[in-house]
């Protein structure tokens, strides 16, 4: 058996690699720039919620970034890749112009290309381990920009590859929840030839991609289509259904299911415990974002509301915050803030969403920390007072911690709230299952392969992590199929 | 999948529909709710399971026409389909022998009690139902009530069904006269709050299940917080039923109006298009 780094070098060795990487002379490749994506312009894009912010590249841009790459010996960007994409040629497939191979070699290892070139923290992964980075200090090769051209212009070209699966060995798996884990652990089975059905609780397939991701950063189209390739491939799917409620375990594997993957998800959403938090008018992020991206309120013709603000604050740093105060300025706010209790720099939102942020006029009311709300007769919250905050000695995860400045506080007004910081692990597969071994957060405990304290049943994405990426939930699926396949397998024997 | 099989009025605005969900009717037990879509562009609406027929595959569901959603709901006829509905969810009635219960029911909130009736009866107590309606059209499934209790009291505003007066003196009577256990009070948040606040007067442990907002109804967003004992929960993984000496009522109430002006906002459209299509 080959390991990856051979079957990689393999790949490096083909002639039209070796031909390609003499085409340009290495200071002819690192000495272009990088290329900029562009983007619609902040005062157009703030009116519509499903106008997509960042436009993708052009043919040309696509080819002349892709020639950058190195096509490096010791692919260190590959590490920086949660599912392993085989980067280097992708990129060297963009750079001669066979933009379907592209598409191809990604879909290898990624079910959901054009999901992750718009969504994934490239900066602080493969790009972060990139040969411009850490030998050159110069911008990385835009190795997610290049992701997403390649998904979308397949996508485009009208005549998408659906990967090839072996033959049927008619073993069932389930795989609980539809969101990035899910998607990407059914991906991988079908590929090895598994029966596999993915079992969603919502209407909607796609978990936090359509419910929480909006549309300006990834569209839904985008992800039905990655969603369809899957239904070529065999995955079946089935919403409104709650495993562990609507059947349970033992009823599944009557009916015949060998093997469980569970990623349901966060779930609950974590709220701060000050007082007039339940005020109307303070919701979760999960609630803002669910009611607008899933439910539709934006538009008249759905039937769901959501509340409208004038001054909106949205608590935290995260993504999810800079998603819920971008949203909140679509909605027609006249203020939305950003209400963060430590600083820029430690904020864990990608640097392009603050930056989107920033552009479209977000204000950002850093080194505060809301303490109690106030609301009029009518219990809707009216103001908010926070308590300013100054940056002290380093915590657990590294970041200078935030410290209250004694007396200091601030009174500003706000018509809705949003809470996003963090979610907890959603209790309902683990309250259905007494054997199951979950740690004292409700996380879901797995071993190096995501196997639970129940042989069959495995688990990934954030009822493992607690709050993570979509890549990381997605590495996660890849892992849990692999190791699935394998107990699978020895069972059989 | 879905199809509604029979639908009967009580009232102008309450509407029983029996609905085909083989899966749901087999996993639900009392307490159990659902959730429901009428149409592709339509809300989520969190309705508990009045009943089930294992055998048929279908389960019991009533609604108050209160809006949009709930009149296109009851707009719908036997042979449509719901487009959704999954569940069950929240966590069952806790049932047990105990003794004597109390079963207390305001307006629709008597279609979530009559399982929690019946399981109360089979576990082998001894139940005592007390109904209660603004007026004698809206007393909702009587008979079937009776049917598990050993004493139904019919309590009515204006007197034209049972007694005139409230729940809570129908229910103050029962408890001066023998020793109740325990009591179950569903119904409108006002009903259940005072329900509750002459329960504690008297000692006697009290579940009230709540109709709080909702969205996925999975723990997921949070719109149904509600405190119970000075701390936050979640009525759809959490509840829907608590003890009702600990909630927070004032805010439930309050955070039942949060969507008020939207809810007008949206029924005057969706009454001018109604008129627009005639």
């Amino acid at each position: 058996m080959t390991t990856y780094t051979e079957y990689l070098k393999e790949r490096r060795e083909q002639e039209w690699r070796e031909e390609l990487r003499k085409k340009l002379k290495g200071k002819e490749r690192t000495d272009q720039p990088r290329v900029h994506m562009p983007e619609v312009d902040p005062n157009e894009r703030v009116k519509s919620q499903t106008v997509e912010v960042n436009l993708g590249l052009g043919r040309e841009e696509a080819i002349k970034e892709a020639s950058r790459c190195m096509d490096c010996v010791n692919p260190t960007c590959i590490e920086g890749c949660p599912v392993g994409i085989n980067i280097p040629e992708f990129i060297k497939n963009i750079e001669r112009e066979e933009f379907s191979l592209a598409a191809k070699t990604l879909k290898m290892y990624n079910a959901l290309p054009a999901v992750c070139g718009r969504v994934c923290p490239q900066e602080k992964q493969c790009e972060s381990k990139c040969f411009y980075t850490i030998k050159l200090n110069k911008p990385a090769v835009a190795i997610g920009y290049l992701e997403r051209f390649a998904a979308d212009w397949e996508r485009e070209s009208g005549s998408m590859d659906v990967p090839q699966c072996a033959p049927s060995n008619g073993i069932k798996v389930a795989a609980v929840g539809s969101g990035p884990s899910s998607l990407s652990f059914a991906g991988d089975m079908v590929k090895l030839g598994y029966d596999v059905t993915v079992f969603e609780a919502l209407h909607e397939i796609g978990g936090v991609l359509k419910y929480g991701i909006p549309e300006f950063r990834l569209p839904n189209r985008m992800v039905d289509v990655e969603l369809d390739i899957l239904k070529k491939m065999g995955v079946k799917f089935v919403t409104n259904f709650i495993v562990g409620r609507t059947a349970s375990f033992e009823q599944l594997k009557e009916e015949g299911f060998k093997g469980f993957f569970v990623g349901s998800g966060a779930g609950l959403p974590r709220f701060m415990n000050i007082p007039g938090e339940n005020y109307n008018g303070i919701m979760s992020s999960n609630e803002y974002l669910t009611r607008v991206n899933l439910m539709g309120a934006n538009n008249d013709e759905f039937d769901t509301p959501v509340l409208r603000g004038k001054n909106v604050a949205v608590i935290g740093g995260g993504n999810t915050a800079m998603d819920s105060v971008r949203t909140a300025k679509r909605l027609g706010a006249e203020r939305a803030m950003i209400v963060y209790r430590r600083s820029r720099v430690e904020m864990p939102a990608r640097v392009e969403e603050v930056k989107h942020a920033e552009e479209e006029g977000v204000e950002f009311l850093n080194l505060t920390n809301p303490i109690e709300y106030f609301a009029d007769e009518k219990g809707r919250v009216n103001k908010m007072r926070l308590q300013l905050m100054e940056l002290g000695e380093p915590d657990a995860s590294g970041r200078r911690s935030p410290v209250e400045i004694p007396g200091a506080t601030q009174d500003i007004d706000v018509d809705l709230v949003i809470v996003a910081v963090g979610v907890s692990p959603n209790p309902l597969i683990p309250a259905s299952l007494p054997d199951l071994k979950v740690s004292r957060w409700g996380t879901i405990e797995v071993n190096d392969g995501m196997q639970s304290s129940i042989p069959v049943l495995f688990a990934g994405g954030d009822i493992v992590r607690g709050g993570a990426t979509v890549i990381l939930a997605m590495g996660d699926g890849r892992n849990a199929a692999k190791s699935m396949h394998e107990y699978l397998s020895d069972q059989k024997d | 999948m879905n199809r509604i099989v029979e639908k009967e009025f009580f009232s102008e605005n309450v509407v029983k529909l029996v609905v085909e969900a083989p899966l749901i009717a087999k996993a639900r037990k009392p307490g159990n709710f659902v959730i429901l879509r009428v149409s592709e562009n339509g809300e989520r609406i969190p309705l508990t399971i009045a009943g089930a027929d294992v055998e048929k595959g279908t389960i019991t569901l009533i609604a108050q026409k209160v809006g949009v959603s709930t009149e296109k709901l009851a707009a719908l006829n036997v042979g449509d389909s719901l487009i959704d509905l999954v569940g069950p969810l929240g966590k069952a009635t806790d049932i047990h022998k105990v003794g004597t219960v109390l079963c207390c029911g305001g307006g629709v909130g008597v279609a979530p009690l009559l399982p929690i009736v019946e399981g109360f009866k089979k576990a082998g107590n001894r139940v005592v139902s007390v109904l209660a309606a603004r007026s004698k059209d809206l007393i909702i499934l009587e008979d079937e009530v009776r049917k598990w209790s050993d004493e139904v009291i019919v309590m009515t505003d204006d007197g034209s069904h049972g007694r005139k007066g409230l729940v809570t003196q129908g229910a103050e009577e029962v408890i001066l006269r023998e020793k109740i256990d325990e009591c179950i009070a569903i119904g409108p948040a006002i009903m259940m709050k005072f329900t509750s606040l002459l329960t504690k007067k008297y000692n006697i442990p009290t579940q009230a299940s709540l109709n709080a907002m909702m969205v996925d109804g999975t723990g997921m967003c949070g719109a149904c917080r509600v405190s119970v004992g000075g701390k936050t929960k979640f009525t759809c993984v959490d509840g829907p039923e608590f003890d009702a000496h600990q909630i927070d009522f004032d805010e439930l109430m309050m955070r039942l109006g949060g969507y008020k002006s939207e809810e007008k906002e949206a029924f005057e459209i969706y009454n001018k298009m109604l008129d627009c299509k005639i």
